[in-house]
C-alpha cells in the first residue's frame, strides 16, 4: 500500500491541538483575570518582588528563538538542509539558556522562602499568595511546555539527520515550530501579567 | 462468513502472511480493530459501573444500614460516577463504533492519523488502570462523587491524587479522538461525499469532536489544580490563601456541562441512523439535524453556571445561564421533531434497533423535560442536590445515550460480526430493560420532588416506598441488560450469517462484506446519492 501522506491534514490536526494548549492555559488565565480584579494592590505588591530583568531576558531569548524557528523552516524548505539543522540546534539552546534563567529565578524567590505552602508565602496577605501560587503554577506549567518543545525540535533534528525531514517532506518541523511558537505565545501573555502589573 | 474468506479475510482475521495474535489488535493502527478494543473495553467498565449503581441501590431499600458502611456507599457513587462518565459514556459511541464506522461511512480507509488513534486506545487504558489503582492504594477509595468538588477534595485523605491523575489521562484520549475525527471528516471525504450527503451519525461525531477538543483541556487544568492543591499546597481554590472555591465550580462546569453534550450527542447521531432505515425514507430535515448538533455543541458550551444556582452568583449570572439553558432545548427539541417527523407515513419495519431508538426517544423527552425544570432558576432552588437531579441526569444519560449505545449495538451488530442476534430475545430484553428502567427512576423525580437529597447514604422513612420501588426497578432493568448481552454474545458465536446489507440501509458501511475486510474498499468508492436514499435499496437478509 501506497504511504498516506496528507499534508494539509497533518495541519489541521496540529492546530487543533494548539487550540486545546490555548485552551489549558485558559484556565489558568480565567483565575488569574478573577484574582487580579479582586486583588489589584496585592497583586502590584507581589509583581515588584518579581525580577524584571531575568524577565525581559528571558523575553528576549525566547522571541529570538521562535525567529530562529521560522527561520530553520525557511532554510529547509529551500534545500539549506544544513542551515536549517544548525538554526534547529540554536532553537534548542535558546530553550536551555531560558529554563537555566528560569532555573536561577524560581532558586532565588525559593531562597527567599516564597514557594507554594512555604511559611514565608503564607505570612503573605492572601492576594499575594494568590499572586505567587499562580505565578508557580503558570511559569512552571509553560516551563514543561519549553521542555517537551525543545525535546520535539530535538526529536526534528535527529529526523533531518536521518534523511525523513527533508525539503520535501517538513511538515513534522513545520509542526514543532507551530507549537515553538505557542511556547513564545504563551510566554508573551504571562510576561506582562506577572512583572510588569506593577 | 463470506466465500472469498480465503483471499479477502475480514478485519478479525490475520492479515495475510502474518500469525495476528494479541499484538496484532492492540498495537493495531486499523480503525476497526482499535473500535472494537475499545467496544469490549467499554462494556467491561459499563458492567462494573452497572454493579456498582445495582450495590448503591441495594443499600438503599431500606433506611439505615443494609450492606455497607457510609464510607464505603460513600466510595461506591464517587467510583459509579467516575467509572460510568469518564470510563464508559463519554468514549462510548465515539471511540466504539465512531472508530469503527465514521471512516466507513465517508468512504475512506483509516483515520487521519491512525497511530495517534491506537496512542489514545492506551491512554484510554493507562487511565482506566489508575482508576482501578485509586482503588487499591493510598488511604482508600476517593469519597468526593465524580465532580471532585473542592474543599471536601483537596482536604479528604482518600486517594483522590491518583483519581485525577486518571481523569487526565482519560481526558488527553477523549481529546485525540476528537481531533482525528475532525481532520478525517474534513480530509478522507471520498469523491462526492459532499457535507450534505455526510450521514447524521458523521455529523454528531463533528460536532461532538469539536466539544472534546474545546472543553477537555478545561477540565484537564481543573483536576491539574486538584492535584497541584492537594500534593503542593499550592491552594487557589482555597479561601484561607486568598482562593475562591466557587472559580472550582466554573472550571470544572466549564468542561462537564459541555461533556454531556460529548455523551448525547452521538446517541441522538445513531438514532438518525436508524429512524429512516426502519421507516423506510429518507430522514425529515436533513439540514436541521446536521445543524442542531452543532447549535448544541455552540449553546451548549455556554450553560455551564446552571449547575451553580445555589452556589452563590449574582441574580444576572443566574438569569443569564438560565435563558441560555433554554437556548439549548431549542435544537435538541429539533432533533425531536425531526425524528418523529420521520417516523410519520413512514414504512415501518419494527427490528430491534428501532425499539431501541423509539425507547431513547422517550426517555430522552422525559429527561429533557425535566431538565428545563432544573434550568429554570426558580424551580432549581426547590429541586436542586435532590433525587430529582439524580433522575433527570440518568434519564438523558442512560436513558438517551445508553439506549442509543444499545441501539447502535443492535443495529451495526450484524455488520460488525457477519450474523445476526436473536431478534425476539432482543425485543424482550429491550422491553424488560424500558420497564426496568421507568421503575427505577421515575420514583425519583417524586422522592426528589419530596426534598430527598442526592448521594446520601440514609434517609427519612416518607422516602422508603419511593427507594424501595426504584430498588425493585434495578433488579427488572439488571435483568433486561443481562439478557440482551448474553443474546448478543451468543449471536457473535452462533447467529445466523447474514449478507452486506440485512437492514436496507443506505449508508457506505453495508456495501462493504460483513465483517468488513481489512482494507475497507476495493477501490475508492465514488457517491452519488444522500445517505438515506432508498430508491432500489432491498434488504439482502
Amino acid at each position: 500500500m501506497h504511504e498516506h501522506r496528507d499534508y494539509e491534514g497533518a495541519k489541521i490536526g496540529m492546530w487543533l491541538f494548539l487550540f486545546t494548549e490555548v485552551l489549558l492555559f485558559g484556565g489558568l488565565f480565567l483565575l488569574y483575570a478573577v484574582y487580579l480584579h479582586r486583588y489589584p494592590a496585592e497583586f502590584h505588591a507581589a509583581g515588584k518582588d518579581l525580577s524584571r530583568i531575568f524577565g525581559t531576558a528571558n523575553t528576549i531569548v525566547l522571541i529570538s528563538s521562535s525567529l530562529c524557528m521560522a527561520l530553520a523552516i525557511s532554510a529547509l524548505q529551500r534545500g539549506k538542509v544544513l542551515l536549517s539543522q544548525r538554526l534547529v540546534l540554536l532553537t534548542v539552546a535558546m530553550a536551555g539558556v531560558f529554563l537555566v534563567n528560569k532555573f536561577f529565578e524560581w532558586s532565588a524567590k525559593i531562597g527567599h522562602g516564597i514557594y507554594p505552602n512555604s511559611p514565608g508565602l503564607l505570612a503573605l496577605p492572601p492576594g499575594e499568595m494568590v499572586f505567587f501560587n499562580l505565578y508557580y503554577l503558570m511559569t512552571g506549567l509553560h516551563g514543561i511546555h519549553v521542555i517537551i518543545g525543545g525535546a520535539v525540535l530535538l526529536y526534528g533534528w535527529r529526523l533531518m539527520r536521518a534523511g525523513r525531514v527533508t525539503p520535501e517532506h517538513f511538515v513534522f518541523l513545520e509542526n514543532g515550530g507551530l507549537y515553538w511558537h505557542l511556547v513564545d505565545l504563551v510566554w508573551i501573555y504571562l510576561f506582562p501579567l506577572f512583572y510588569l502589573v506593577v | 462468513m463470506s466465500a472469498d474468506a480465503h483471499d479477502h479475510p475480514n478485519f478479525f482475521q490475520p492479515l495475510p502472511g502474518t500469525k495476528g495474535g494479541i499484538a496484532s489488535w492492540i498495537f493495531s493502527t486499523d480503525h476497526k480493530r482499535i473500535g472494537m478494543l475499545y467496544l469490549y473495553c467499554i462494556v467491561a467498565m459499563f458492567l462494573v459501573g452497572l454493579t456498582l449503581g445495582f450495590l448503591i441501590r441495594l443499600e438503599l431499600i431500606a433506611p439505615g444500614r443494609t450492606i455497607m458502611g457510609p464510607q464505603t456507599y460513600n466510595a461506591l457513587f464517587t467510583l459509579h460516577g467516575v467509572v460510568m462518565i469518564f470510563l464508559v459514556v463519554i468514549p462510548s459511541i465515539p471511540a466504539a463504533f465512531g472508530n469503527i464506522f465514521l471512516p466507513i461511512q465517508i468512504g475512506a480507509e483509516d483515520v487521519s492519523f491512525p497511530r495517534l488513534n491506537i496512542f489514545s486506545w492506551w491512554l484510554y487504558v493507562t487511565g482506566a488502570v489508575l482508576a482501578v489503582v485509586s482503588l487499591v492504594t493510598g488511604k482508600g477509595a476517593p469519597d468526593t462523587g465524580w465532580t471532585f468538588y473542592v474543599p471536601f477534595s483537596a482536604v479528604t485523605t482518600t486517594n483522590v491524587d491518583v483519581a485525577v491523575i486518571a481523569v487526565f489521562i482519560l481526558g488527553f484520549s477523549s481529546i485525540l479522538t476528537g481531533l482525528n475525527f475532525i481532520t478525517t471528516l474534513h480530509r478522507l471525504r471520498a469523491p462526492g461525499m459532499t457535507w450534505t450527503r455526510l450521514p447524521l451519525f458523521c455529523w454528531s461525531l463533528y460536532a461532538t469532536g469539536w466539544i472534546q477538543v474545546l472543553a477537555t483541556p478545561v477540565l484537564g487544568i481543573t483536576v491539574l489544580l486538584i492535584f497541584a492543591e492537594r500534593v503542593l499546597g499550592v491552594g487557589l481554590f482555597d479561601p484561607s490563601r486568598g482562593g475562591d472555591p466557587i472559580l472550582y465550580q466554573h472550571l470544572f462546569w466549564i468542561y462537564s456541562h459541555p461533556a454531556v453534550y460529548i455523551m448525547i450527542l452521538p446517541a441522538m447521531g445513531v438514532i438518525s441512523e436508524i429512524l429512516p432505515v426502519f421507516a423506510r425514507k429518507p430522514i425529515f430535515g436533513y439540514k436541521m439535524i446536521a445543524f442542531s448538533s452543532l447549535a448544541i455543541a455552540f449553546a451548549g458550551s455556554l450553560v455551564w453556571a446552571h449547575h451553580m444556582f445555589v452556589s452563590g452568583m449574582s441574580d444576572t449570572a443566574v438569569m443569564v445561564f438560565s435563558f441560555l439553558t433554554f437556548v439549548v432545548a431549542i435544537p435538541s427539541a429539533i432533533k425531536v421533531f425531526n425524528w418523529v417527523s420521520t417516523l410519520y407515513k413512514g414504512s415501518i419495519r419494527v427490528e430491534p434497533p428501532l425499539w431501541y431508538a423509539l425507547a431513547f426517544i422517550f426517555l430522552f423527552s422525559i429527561g429533557g423535560l425535566t431538565g428545563l425544570v432544573l434550568g429554570s432558576a426558580g424551580t432549581d432552588v426547590h429541586v436542586h442536590d435532590t433525587y430529582f437531579v439524580v433522575a433527570h441526569f440518568h434519564y438523558v444519560i442512560f436513558g438517551g445515550l445508553g439506549f442509543g449505545l444499545f441501539g447502535a449495538m443492535h443495529y451495526w451488530f450484524p455488520k460488525i460480526y457477519g450474523r445476526m442476534y436473536d431478534k425476539r430475545i432482543a425485543n424482550w430484553s429491550c422491553l424488560i430493560a424500558f420497564v426496568g428502567f421507568n421503575i427505577l427512576y421515575f420514583p425519583m423525580f417524586i422522592i426528589g420532588l419530596q426534598g430527598m437529597p442526592r448521594r446520601y447514604y440514609d434517609y427519612l422513612p416518607k422516602y422508603a416506598e419511593g427507594h424501595f420501588i426504584s430498588t425493585m426497578g434495578s433488579w427488572v432493568l439488571a435483568t433486561g441488560l443481562l439478557l440482551m448481552f448474553w443474546n448478543l454474545w451468543r449471536g457473535i458465536r452462533h447467529g445466523k450469517p447474514v449478507g452486506r446489507n440485512p437492514w436496507g440501509a443506505a449508508t457506505l458501511e453495508w456495501m462493504v462484506p460483513s465483517p468488513p475486510p481489512h482494507h475497507n474498499f476495493e477501490a475508492e468508492p465514488v457517491v452519488t446519492h444522500g445517505p438515506y436514499d432508498y430508491t432500489g435499496v432491498k434488504p439482502d437478509a
